[in-house]
């Protein structure tokens, strides 16, 4: 039953609708930028395309590493998404899945982090000390910023916290919606898009810790990217807006909400330039912190 | 914490042009850059020699692809010069009028790139498409979207027709409420005055060691422009202003680059609503010995050339210098001390055009450089010698 778990939604669903979700967000940038964007299946083109090319080990990397840190990192997201999917439909969680699931999540970050520097690329190890300085930056507002509902819903179980926004979602509420703002901008982090694009900076360090990357590995963290990007806006929507609501008219709220959602990404992301990685840090552990603090102490008083 | 080389070149992974940096950088911060040129050597000069001196227009026209029109008007200003001679008074609007519909693309070109740089590509997008109307305005005005193919010395080879100048003035006018929100977008931005202010600093006195050309010493104070100092074509005809900063930041090369679009824009109007009647070309026929030099202020600084007849209808020697030639190493006295995210834009701040600067490197087999500069000006002075004794002396 695991396997099936595993496969069908912690990996199939995932991808499909990741796929997905990244073209909504190509189309979407496109049609801002006065561009005309890609057919739908594009995304699917660029995986087949790339699992077709020759995989190349730069001569001075650390061959196994190298070959491992993509593996790594797509496992532990068809990890945390199969941990979603069985919260949300089977309702088959234990307590303390969210504790999992906060350190599922930083599971990329980390196999990219492994993937800079086991290429020995001066771009790559840059592109990873990066990342890991923006993880230390973004991970203590996201971990409060996921604590409101927690608290809210008092219990660490996922599927209490879906459970307990039947009668309301805490997006609803004052804690809630602050909660919300700066999730939305870790989730910009964890994507590592515009602003905070910075260990990838394309035009800086060119891709950064996959800038050696080819072939299958580079399909495999593309593929890992665009599974994160629906992944993320689906933990939010299970901490603040109750989960997938699939019954009559709910569905159509649902698809608003996660269409919202990534709409905000792709705005935030098309109307700024790349901050400066100082700037980041500061940016997350100064207003973004304090807002998730104010977020939790009024969680704490119910509101 | 150790030193390491951050390479970007030989060839640019933004800028599409050959060229070699090498930054020292302590963790994310630059503490040296060293600059390579030479991977690019046309033989323009070579080249425009064995031309007669209405085709070397046409070979000068291709140094760059960007401002391709401020080398032949330099070029030609070089070649009246020997004579001297002066140019007809529509001649020298149309002139004008092109220079300035150049100024306004290239300025534009610029801006969409330094937000791509940032990462901020809507900019991009946004402005690269207005870039397109004003195309479309020198498409018809000369026929061509780049290499107008406009000059020749003595005057201009195309006339432009007056049922042409009303769809130009409507266009132009078209381009100036997505301009003006363009560059409400750029300069009030929150994020990009903490990205860009303060980044890569200029300082007036460095910018005048340095020599700095162009938006890039004007970005410093230095009201340097020769539209203004040493007027030609037809800027002393109408009121415009000349836009400085004190900063020298990179954002302050942003707004003199995104304000003078606007003083182009009036420039531009100007000359087509008083476009003034009379012959277009002076049709010279003999280029006189002598020498002549012509500059002119391209959108990226002063372009220089240098010609001299012997009388025949080849210029003897041509000489360019594109305006990133002395620019370019600025890069010292900006880039140190900043990080590498910054290190990007900072190297495009300048607007560089590698390839227009590039004239000549030796090189062996195994990739030394064989002459320093010192060799070369001793080369090129035995070569004057030897062209002066051929010449009997003159």
């Amino acid at each position: 039953m695991t396997i099936i778990y595993l496969l069908v939604f912690g990996f199939a669903a995932t991808a499909i609708l990741g796929l997905i979700t990244s073209w909504i967000d190509r189309k979407v940038t496109a049609r801002v930028q006065y561009r005309v964007g890609p057919p739908f299946l594009q995304p699917v083109y660029d995986l087949v395309k790339l699992l077709g090319k020759e995989t190349l080990i730069p001569a001075g990397a650390s061959k196994g590493i190298f070959l491992i840190a993509p593996v790594i990192g797509i496992s532990g997201v068809i990890a945390v998404s199969t941990l979603f999917w069985v919260n949300q439909f089977f309702s088959e969680g234990f307590m303390g899945d969210w504790i999992v699931a906060i350190y599922l999540l930083t599971i990329p970050s980390i196999s990219l982090i492994l993937a800079g520097f086991a290429s020995g690329n001066p771009l790559a190890s840059l592109g990873a000390s990066r990342e890991m300085k923006l993880v230390i930056a973004y991970e203590l507002p996201f971990i409060l910023a996921a604590l409101v509902p927690v608290i809210s819903a008092h219990s660490i179980r996922l599927s209490t916290i879906i459970d307990s926004q039947a009668g309301g979602v805490f997006a609803g509420s004052i804690s809630g919606i602050l909660a919300l703002i700066v999730a939305i901008m870790c989730v910009q982090a964890k994507l590592a898009l515009v602003p905070f694009d910075i260990p990838e900076a394309e035009t800086e360090i060119v891709e950064g810790p996959i800038v050696e990357y080819s072939g299958p590995g580079l399909a495999i963290f593309k593929l890992m990217k665009n599974m994160l990007f629906f992944i993320l806006p689906f933990f939010l929507m299970i901490l603040f807006f109750g989960g997938l609501r699939l019954n009559g008219i709910n569905i159509l709220w649902t698809l608003l909400e996660y269409v919202g959602i990534v709409a905000i990404i792709t705005v935030i992301r098309n109307t700024n330039p790349r901050v400066r990685i100082d700037q980041a840090v500061r940016f997350f552990w100064g207003p973004m912190t304090l807002i998730a603090v104010v977020a939790v102490i009024l969680a704490l008083n119910g509101l | 914490m150790g030193k390491t080389i951050i390479p970007i070149g030989p060839y640019h992974p933004l800028q599409e042009e050959p060229e070699f940096f090498t930054l020292t950088v302590e963790g994310e911060t630059v503490v040296d850059i060293d600059m390579r040129m030479g991977y690019n050597h046309r033989g323009i000069e070579k080249l425009s020699e064995m031309k007669t001196f209405e085709n070397s227009t046409f070979v000068v026209e291709r140094i760059c692809g960007i401002c391709s029109t401020s080398h032949p008007f330099a070029y030609t200003r070089a070649v009246e010069d020997i004579f001297p001679m002066e140019v007809s008074m529509r001649a020298k609007y149309i002139r004008t009028i092109i220079a300035e519909g150049e100024r306004i693309h290239s300025h534009l070109l610029w801006l969409g790139l330094a937000g791509h740089f940032l990462g901020y590509n809507t900019v991009y997008m946004w402005a690269w498409k207005l870039r397109e109307e004003i195309l479309d305005v020198m498409e018809i005005l000369s026929g061509n979207r780049q290499a107008y193919a406009m000059f020749k010395p003595g005057g201009v080879r195309r006339d432009i027709r007056s049922e042409d100048i009303p769809i130009c003035l409507k266009k132009i006018d078209s381009i100036v409420p997505t301009l003006v929100m363009l560059k409400k977008a750029v300069l009030d931005d929150p994020v990009l005055h903490a990205r860009l202010k303060g980044v890569g600093i200029m300082s007036y006195q460095e910018a005048i060691d340095f020599s700095a050309l162009g938006p890039t010493s004007r970005a410093s104070g230095v009201a340097r422009d020769v539209r203004k100092d040493s007027p030609y074509g037809a800027y002393q005809e109408m009121e415009w202003d000349m836009i400085v900063t004190k900063n020298g930041d990179v954002f302050d090369k942003a707004v003199v680059r995104i304000l003078e679009s606007f003083e182009s824009i009036k420039i531009l109007k100007y000359c087509l609503n008083n476009l003034p009647d009379g012959e277009i070309d002076a049709k010279i026929m003999d280029v006189p010995p002598g020498e002549g030099i012509g500059h002119i202020e391209a959108p990226r600084g002063e372009t220089f050339h240098y010609v001299k007849s012997d009388g025949t209808n080849r210029p003897l020697r041509h000489k360019v210098r594109a305006p990133t030639f002395m620019n370019l190493p600025t890069y010292k006295a900006t880039i140190q001390g900043e990080t590498i995210s910054d290190a990007t834009i900072i190297l495009a701040a300048i607007d560089p055009c590698y390839c227009c600067t590039e004239r000549i490197a030796v090189k062996d087999g195994k990739g030394r450089m064989l002459y320093n500069g010192k060799d070369l000006i001793q080369l090129s002075r035995e070569k004057t010698e030897k062209i002066k004794k051929r010449m009997g002396g003159r």
